[in-house]
């Protein structure tokens, strides 16, 4: 097994305008658009939801194949919700069996979820494609400041954050080697009942905490020795700044949410 | 002598079928002799750790054998661990693993993985303990307390103590101060001469190699590019200074004094035997 080969976070590098955006900009027009698809509550006004995810993947040239990467894990739980919406919304019958009713509005209504689920995945997983993760806790550090005054630990939240994700693929690697240490002495981690294999994790989980807790210390003070003392004054090597994309972009998304609205609102479709 | 560990044609590439296609060894073919005590040098990224790992069938080869004592090892993958008992592999900083909370427990991990009798682990804990210079005492401590050159020997105890034909150690002494050094190496020769066990040292000190090995195993490049006598492997030493890789420090010395018309050996590779050399002739030129 080659743990190396998992990779967390799913920035997919890159110098589209989509990416060059602000990521305070971007979390905010994902939360848009999160709001948008709920809005929406008929064809319509939910295809605005559509072209919008059609005319900003191109821009990002995040390819295809991430998409629907990102999209199939939760196609079952679509499929579970839609089949459960059909079958349980009242209304019109257009087809029965004993006491399964399905009517016209059910599906409607999970033509709709699906497609409101599917778009809710993908959009949001734009954000996640074009944005490296330290910009990502960089721009949730900035914009949740303002909380900073009702005493929230925002910095201290961000640092942790990136502190995390910074080790993600050390620990990875230190697993891996662990792993094999243990392999060379024998141990069989793949045979076995259930218990007999928990048990068979320890001798790579006890080595793999000792060795955590190692490396948080080592940090600390390596931290400290550079004078760390929170975020207070802080100065920032790349100072977030909104440009003409950012402008561009939200106008884009308020053009869109304004059409959803006004479809959601005029149409009964 | 007969061929205990053999690779025919042994290549890894990894991340194979993606762009990040890289190969890691290629075209390997090795015969090392039993009883052997084999210094494996080469930069780093040359492909030596890769190439142990496939020893013990902790990686699987993309293409080629590996052999053991004649058996082609991936035949049955199911009883690959059998093979593991036979090749004991000592990672890098080795002290990372230790998990158990006595000494005793910790080295006995190994054997009892092996499924030996509870007297037959008892004796192979108390021998490999007793390679390594453990005190009775610090059997029954946690391996947490110990010291770092401590935790180091217990960690090479767990693989002595499977007692495998082949011993490999992956850099023993990184990190060690000269005395735990010299001490573990000391203790793996011990290993190689009571047990005629077979060894493989990887190491970055051609002092250690040019000391404790018979033959030297060069990697560059993901390839083999020498396997000889410690001799004559060190007597090529342009070819390995070109790679990046450097001939002891005393071989130098003494290339450039054979250079300068001193009778002494440009084949010198440790520093017990230039001293002999330069004291006999100083007592030569005592005599005139």
């Amino acid at each position: 097994m080659a743990l190396t080969d998992i990779s967390i976070g799913q920035y997919f590098p890159g110098n589209s305008p989509v990416h060059r955006m602000d990521p305070r900009m971007k979390l905010v027009l994902t939360f848009v658009y999160v709001i948008m698809l709920f809005i929406a509550g008929n064809f319509l006004s939910l295809a605005m939801g559509v072209v919008l995810l059609l005319v900003v993947y191109p821009i990002s040239q995040v390819p295809l194949k991430l998409i629907v990467k990102s999209v199939k894990p939760i196609v079952p739980i679509v499929l579970f919700t839609g089949i459960l919406n059909m079958f349980f919304v009242k209304g019109d019958i257009l087809w029965a069996w004993g006491f399964l009713e399905v009517s016209r509005q059910g599906v409607r209504m999970a033509v709709l979820l699906a497609a409101r689920i599917l778009c809710l995945i993908a959009g949001t997983s734009l954000l996640t494609y074009t944005t490296s993760p330290i910009a990502l806790t960089d721009g949730i550090e900035q914009l949740f400041s303002p909380l900073k005054k009702l005493g929230a630990p925002v910095h201290e939240i961000a640092m942790m954050m990136t502190i995390t994700l910074r080790f993600i693929p050390t620990l990875i690697e230190e697993t891996d080697k662990i792993m094999s240490a243990q392999k060379a002495r024998g141990a069989d981690l793949e045979s076995g009942g259930l218990f007999q294999r928990i048990r068979a994790l320890l001798p790579i989980l006890i080595p793999l905490f000792v060795s955590a807790f190692r490396r948080a210390e080592e940090l600390a003070l390596a931290m400290e020795c550079r004078c760390y003392h929170g975020g207070e004054g802080r100065t920032r090597m790349r100072t977030l700044q909104m440009g003409r994309v950012d402008a561009m972009a939200a106008l884009l998304v308020g053009v869109f949410l304004a059409a959803t609205i006004f479809f959601a609102v005029a149409g009964a479709v | 002598m007969s061929t205990i560990s053999r690779t025919e044609q042994l290549t890894h590439i990894y991340g194979a079928g993606t762009a990040f296609e890289q190969a890691a060894i290629r075209n390997v073919n090795l015969n090392i002799e039993k009883g052997e005590f084999v210094g494996v040098i080469g930069h780093t990224g040359s492909g030596k750790s890769t190439l142990i790992q496939h020893l013990n069938g902790l990686l699987r080869p993309t293409s080629g054998k590996v052999y053991i004592n004649g058996e082609d090892i991936w035949a049955k993958p199911k009883e690959i661990r059998k093979f593991r008992f036979q090749v004991g592999l000592v990672f890098q900083y080795p002290e990372y693993q230790l998990f158990e909370d006595t000494v005793y427990k910790d080295i006995s991990f190994g054997p009892r993985n092996m499924g030996l009798s509870e007297e037959e682990i008892d004796r192979r804990v108390r021998q490999a303990a007793a390679f390594v210079e453990l005190k009775e005492a610090t059997l029954y401590k946690s391996p947490f307390e110990l010291s770092g050159g401590q935790k180091r020997r217990v960690a090479i105890a767990g693989v002595i103590a499977m007692s495998p034909d082949v011993l490999i150690l992956d850099e023993p002494t990184a990190g060690l101060d000269p005395r735990g050094r010299d001490r573990i190496l000391g203790e793996i020769k011990e290993y190689h001469q009571q047990q005629k066990a077979t060894v493989l040292l990887v190491s970055h000190s051609m002092e250690d190699v040019a000391r404790y090995a018979s033959k030297v195993l060069v990697m560059n490049r993901s390839e083999v590019f020498l396997y000889d006598t410690v001799e004559a492997v060190f007597s090529r030493a342009e070819e390995i200074e070109k790679m990046g890789l450097t001939v002891p420090q005393i071989t130098r010395i003494c290339r450039r004094l054979a250079a300068q018309g001193v009778p002494i050996s440009p084949h010198t590779y440790t520093v017990e035997s230039a001293k002999e050399q330069i004291l006999s002739i100083l007592r030569e030129r005592g005599k005139r």
